[in-house]
């Protein structure tokens, strides 16, 4: 759309700038301070430049983090976005089935996000749960609160059962919006399902599909809440990601330096991967 | 009626079986619970459900979750629907800087800022406050709903407008009493999602409040944690925790499609 240049139009986004401020910049502030400073409480603070920078980046601990939180954002993205597209075209395209697939399938995201961790810890107890009683009562050993494969597993699962369904809705609207004209004429010209896929139903995805990768990125590098309730991080420190070791750091040792300085590093991570995407995206949307 | 592939209903049932779990634990006494493993209840019991009915420190919470949840649609949706007007129609110095700007917000780790938080709202004694977590909230809430309203926006054509000003209509009364009802559907969409993110939201709402407005979510972590391990009523809670939702998604079912693009198909 070409758009009128109008500088008041500041005005609009006034209230959207300073409330979204006020909780942005006053917090980020704080964090800032934190960072570069040492306190041993009552508030006295003392200069400590990038000491803590330097610790975190050092860190074996942050480093174990760090890489269990890419290989399970990299682990979900590989598995979440196939079979979301997989499943968005086994969808029927009209008809009553339409809602109730789609209210259905909307379900696991409206559940809070503990009551979800909550929800996979009895589903998945070795000997109540539904699912680790099937797993044992195959012949198979499992117990997620002991086993550090067994517990990744079942976190995958949760995450794979929490927001496949949000790829599955992208992808759906972004085939609702091919025309039937282009299937018809795919089908005289006598092209094969996957030819159809490819050069039809995928090129009309991507952007919506950016989207969702976007989204998956963006929400699976801040995990928290859901594995923090299914297996505390553990057993040892086997799920424990990025989002779960700063609050360990911050509220539960209270060392303010290192967590902030830690924060910022995950922020400017989070920040990084997240420019890359939205330029891709806007380029694709100015085109 | 058309016959549906095998496959959305295999996903289907996937996504239905913890839940089912969830609703059949929350309908066993904790000794079946703990005793004996069975695919439905034995004992039948609501005596989980009546407990949270009864009990104050049970069902305030899901008063306080809806309280704070409601504040905050209202707020983000009406200060986002200027704001993604003004990105869907003009330019002005720095918009595409301050669309990316509002953008990193959505993406903040809401770790990043449990701590801050909780200092900042404390200094401006709105700590243990519905209000306090429904402001919190708008800091993802907001970018998100001026995102969408963006996309549904941008989707109206421009003539509408252009008609409108020629027709001498005043531009608040052209926006409240044209505009707005043309992008009805994506005014809902983004109260939706408002809803939903902040409801299933639970860090932050558990570090900004202590006993007052404490949600529902931050009563059931709670309890897990110190009455032992009472698996029914948690499972009654949790159940009753999917009801809204369920409740606001069969109201958008439409849309929602088009919700989760952005508005952007």
């Amino acid at each position: 759309m070409n758009k009128t240049t109008y500088q008041k139009a500041w005005f609009f986004v006034l209230p959207v700038v300073a409330l979204v401020a006020f909780n942005a910049l006053i917090p980020l502030m704080t964090v800032v301070n934190y960072s570069v400073q040492e306190t041993f409480g009552d508030n006295v603070f003392f200069w400590e430049g990038v000491k803590w920078f330097e610790d975190v980046l050092n860190s074996e601990r942050f480093h174990a983090s760090l890489l269990r939180q890419l290989m399970f954002t990299g682990i979900i993205l590989a598995i979440e976005i196939p079979l979301g597209v997989a499943i968005a075209l086994t969808m029927p395209k009209k008809g009553p089935w339409v809602s109730v697939c789609l209210v259905f399938m909307a379900m696991p995201l409206l559940i809070p996000w503990n009551v979800v961790g909550a929800m996979w810890n009895i589903f998945a107890l070795p000997d109540i749960g539904l699912l680790g009683h099937a797993i044992n009562g195959m012949g198979i050993e499992y117990n997620f609160t002991r086993q550090p494969f067994a517990a990744w597993f079942t976190t995958v699962l949760m995450d794979v059962w929490h927001w496949t369904s949000l790829v599955v809705l992208l992808a759906y609207a972004g085939l609702r919006s091919i025309p039937e004209d282009y299937y018809q004429a795919a089908k005289i010209d006598g092209a094969k399902p996957w030819a159809v896929f490819l050069h039809i139903q995928l090129p009309k995805m991507k952007r919506v599909l950016t989207i969702a990768i976007l989204l998956r990125f963006m929400d699976s590098f801040m995990i928290y809440t859901e594995p923090f309730v299914l297996t505390g991080g553990g057993p040892g420190n086997s799920t424990t990601f990025l989002s779960i070791d700063l609050v360990k750091v911050a509220l539960g040792q209270f060392d303010l330096g290192p967590a902030a300085a830690m924060s910022l590093i995950y922020f400017l991570i989070v920040l990084l991967v997240c420019w890359v995407f939205y330029t891709l995206m806007m380029k694709d949307e100015d085109q | 009626m058309k016959k549906i592939s095998a496959v959305p209903i295999i996903y289907i049932l996937f996504l239905m079986l913890p839940i089912y779990w969830l609703v059949n634990m929350s309908f066993k006494t904790t000794n079946e619970i703990l005793g004996t493993f069975s695919l439905w209840p034995q004992e039948f019991t609501v005596a989980n459900y009546v407990k949270i009915f009864t009990d104050s420190t049970w069902y305030t919470g899901y008063f306080n979750s809806l309280t704070y949840v409601g504040l905050n649609t209202v707020i983000s949706v009406s200060v986002a629907l200027p704001a993604a007007y003004a990105f869907s129609r003009f330019r002005f110095l720095g918009d595409k800087h301050l669309f990316f700007w509002l953008l990193t917000n959505r993406m903040a780790p809401p770790a990043v800022f449990a701590l801050p938080f909780f200092q900042l709202y404390s200094a401006i004694e709105l700590f243990d406050t519905p209000l306090a977590v429904a402001l919190a909230h708008c800091l993802f809430n907001i970018p998100l709903a001026v995102w969408i309203l963006e996309g549904f926006m941008s989707g109206v054509p421009k003539e509408l407008d252009e008609t409108a000003y020629v027709d001498g209509y005043p531009f608040w009364r052209f926006f409240i009493r044209i505009f707005l009802p043309t992008i009805a559907a994506g005014i809902g969409v983004a109260c939706f999602f408002a809803f939903m993110f902040s409801w299933v939201e639970l860090l932050l709402a558990k570090t900004l409040t202590s006993v007052a407005a404490k949600p529902i979510a931050a009563t059931m972590t709670r309890t897990a944690s110190t009455a032992g391990y009472e698996l029914g009523l948690l499972a009654a809670a949790g159940t009753l925790t999917i009801i809204p939702g369920a409740f606001v998604i069969y109201f958008v079912r439409n849309y929602i499609a088009k919700g989760f693009a952005l508005g952007r198909v």
